[in-house]
């Protein structure tokens, strides 16, 4: 028997401790477990500010989770009961506010814990070889989320959920001979109505968090089973010692624990700033126009989409109709995202981290950052933000203009990258990670 | 099936825009990706009803309009509770605030008997919601369309645009009401305070000098407005009215917002309490690590 075999387990500081783990360890693989993902998981020592955000995510997943849980005990996914039971939650359930304030601030907390956890890969490398699957795993958990959010915003009903889920869902039936039919079977109804509320409510508290949950083990297991990447791009493995324990490696546990829990502190005062103090963020985490019940008769004047989605929105509106349809737009804008997916292998750099790249990927990566910011600023606002141009660029929008080329250099970005990475002139990477 | 119904209902007594109007033109994106399914049946439907609200009152106002500053001020109990008494007389008759409980309003120091002897008219309960009998098809026969529940308004409208639109009346007699507002043109509400602020009137002046050359096509007119009726407060006394009620539907809007702030500042006491521990933690554990 070979969990007989199993030594003890010491060292808890009580002898009843030690007995209920070992009767635990014989049934189940609870110190292997502990061993391999956090006292013996050795990670590079020289981890910086970028890598704090993967387990900030796995924080706010955990935020959004146990208050979700809180808000459905009172939330009531019926298109009449809809927008009073938020605000009964807000006004008469005790706590009630504070839940529900870290719940819409999560949401946006997410997205930015894992824009800028992506921006972290793309910053050293971390989607290159071996870790490609890592990368596939969290462009899938990227895609949840997104869907995630979507089905959660129209959940308060309000005129923001109700017309921001219409464009959404109108999108697909810009698509070529389903499209129609298929809108109106995500829909379950000719207009959004309590039929897509009670979808979109299952969608968004069973269904996408279970699927999420398992994404983010996957990625997990997948991060340990090749180890992680840090800010010099190269890999510890190669220099171990003679029990075969990376030279440059400590075990996650407690090294980092104890490190994260000083990212942990500092996220929490950031996020208790915005629960606590400007719970909308001006507008940007919730819009004043959701505070309007929804009404399928009165379209607001300006629909924008909350600001997680606003870059691919730019692009979805950049685009012009070709052949009278909005299909080109779509398919752009899904393409923007899709193409992440494809990382991994248009990166033909032989160095990975930013570090020892040459000038054409920095001025890339720069170029890009700069374009999806302005893209998701522009998404924000109405195409006549700017004004228009003269008659001699036919009195285009401006903003419309800029959200064109933008769109086009995120494209380039991606579309260029097997040529100018692997024409880069790449410094020498160290044998060692520079700590 | 009942919504298409109510939709295509709504049809048939409130005009259309005619045929050649571009739906798009009304409501740039949903337009654009519908154009294509025009034809289409729903999609012809929900543009129409778009279209259809879109060119009502209701969205007109949504211009560049200049707003004042509303001066309110969270925390003082007396403005929230002459704001409270404002609400209740002026605004409550036809406007519900169906999210808001009269008890609620303790934590403004009002006592129970003060709050149902002061404030409540139609005999609810302190325990009840703030809600008005005008039932909403009555109101949109009556006023076009139903005066809408103010609990949140100023979460969605915002201090500035309330404090600006409640002082925004003016008559114009071309209105079925008699009342227009500066802030909210064509609106359907008449002005519940006219007693309090008096008559006003727009006067359209001719600008002068290189104002008019800036302009867009038309003619650039100055506009101001003229007390022409004094009513039962001087302009200064109305715009303290007008601040406390609005302060009044701010906090409405968020009866939480006060304690939130509070809460937040030993959350966060907290919090920079926790950092230096957490630091001096990690220095000591990363102390071996070279």
């Amino acid at each position: 028997m070979a969990a007989a075999e199993k030594p003890p387990v010491t060292g808890t500081g009580s002898v009843a401790v030690d007995g209920l783990l070992t009767w635990v360890d014989q049934r189940f693989p609870l110190i292997s477990t502990w061993k391999a993902h956090l006292a013996e998981y050795y990670a590079p020592k020289n981890f910086n500010f970028w890598y704090y955000f993967g387990g900030l995510a796995m924080l706010v997943l955990g935020i959004q989770i146990v208050t979700g849980i809180f808000l459905t005990m009172n939330y009531k996914p019926d298109s009449n009961l809809a927008f009073a039971s938020v605000e009964y939650i807000m006004r008469e359930v005790p706590g009630g506010w504070i839940i529900r304030y870290m719940h819409s601030t999560g949401a946006s907390a997410f997205f930015i814990c894992v824009y800028l956890h992506m921006f972290r890969a793309l910053l050293y490398g971390s989607h290159r070889k071996p870790r490609e699957l890592i990368w596939i795993f969290g462009v899938l958990i990227y895609l949840l989320l997104m869907g995630e959010a979507f089905f959660g915003y129209l959940l308060p009903w309000g005129q923001m959920s109700y017309w921001g889920a219409q464009v959404i869902i109108n999108l697909f039936s810009a698509i070529p001979f389903i499209g129609p039919d298929l809108s109106l079977w995500i829909r379950g109804d000719y207009v959004i109505a309590d039929a897509t509320l009670n979808r979109f409510f299952a969608l968004h508290v069973i269904a996408l968090p279970l699927a999420l949950l398992g994404l983010v083990m996957a990625h997990l297991l997948a991060l340990h089973e090749v180890g992680s990447n840090n800010p010099d791009g190269i890999e510890i493995a190669k220099h171990k010692d003679a029990k075969g324990i990376p030279l440059d490696g400590i075990p996650f546990h407690p090294y980092y624990t104890v490190k994260d829990i000083l990212g942990v502190v500092v996220f929490l005062i950031v996020f208790a700033v915005i629960v606590f103090f400007t719970p909308e963020m001006g507008g940007y985490f919730l819009e004043a126009n959701n505070f309007i019940p929804a009404d399928p008769l009165k379209t607001p004047p300006h629909i924008a989409p909350v600001w997680y989605f606003t870059p691919y929105y730019s692009i979805l509106r950049g685009v012009p109709p070709m052949f009278n349809s909005q299909f080109p737009g779509v398919v752009a804008m899904g393409v923007s995202v899709m193409i992440l997916f494809g990382l991994p292998w248009l990166d033909r750099g032989p160095v990975k981290s930013i570090r020892y790249r040459g000038p054409y990927f920095k001025g890339a990566l720069a170029a890009f950052v700069v374009v999806f910011l302005v893209l998701g600023y522009l998404g924000t606002e109405p195409i006549t933000v700017w004004g228009q141009f003269g008659a001699w660029l036919g009195n285009a929008d401006r903003a419309t203009v800029v959200a064109r080329v933008c769109t086009v250099i995120y494209f380039l970005f991606f579309i260029l990258m097997p040529w100018y990475t692997s024409i880069d002139k790449n410094k020498p990477e160290p044998e060692r990670v520079t700590h | 099936m009942n919504k298409l119904i109510g939709l295509a209902g709504k049809r048939g007594h409130t005009p259309f825009p005619p045929k050649g109007t571009s739906c798009g033109a009304y409501i740039p994106r949903i337009g654009a990706l519908l154009q294509s399914r025009c034809n289409s049946f729903l999609a012809g439907l929900l543009l129409s009803a778009a279209a259809l609200f879109a060119s009502l009152p209701a969205m007109a106002s949504e211009g560049g309009v200049r707003l004042d500053t509303a001066p309110i001020q969270p925390t003082d109990v007396l403005s929230l509770q002459s704001g409270a008494r404002t609400f209740a007389n002026y605004c409550l008759n036809c406007h519900s605030a169906s999210l808001m409980r009269w008890n609620r309003l303790m934590e403004l120091g009002l006592n129970e008997s003060q709050i149902s002897d002061n404030l409540i008219f139609d005999g609810s309960k302190v325990g009840d919601l703030m809600n008005v009998a005008m039932t909403k098809k009555d109101a949109r026969k009556w006023f076009g369309a139903a005066p809408p529940d103010l609990s949140v308004i100023a979460r969605a409208r915002g201090a500035d645009w309330l404090y600006s639109y409640l002082r925004g009346f003016y008559r114009d007699p071309a209105r079925p009401t008699g009342w227009n507002n500066s802030v909210f043109e064509n609106v359907g509400m008449p002005n519940p305070m006219w007693q309090l602020q008096g008559e006003r009137v727009r006067v359209e002046q001719a600008a002068k000098g290189g104002d008019a050359k800036e302009g867009h096509g038309g003619a650039v007119k100055a506009v101001k407005y003229e007390l022409v009726k004094p009513g039962s407060l001087t302009p200064v006394q109305y715009d303290e009215t007008v601040r406390d009620l609005v302060n009044f539907l701010v906090y409405m809007g968020e009866p939480a917002a006060t304690s939130r702030k509070q809460i937040g500042i030993f959350v966060l006491l907290f919090l920079l309490a926790l950092w230096p521990l957490a630091y001096l933690l990690k220095r000591e554990f990363w102390k071996d690590v070279h």
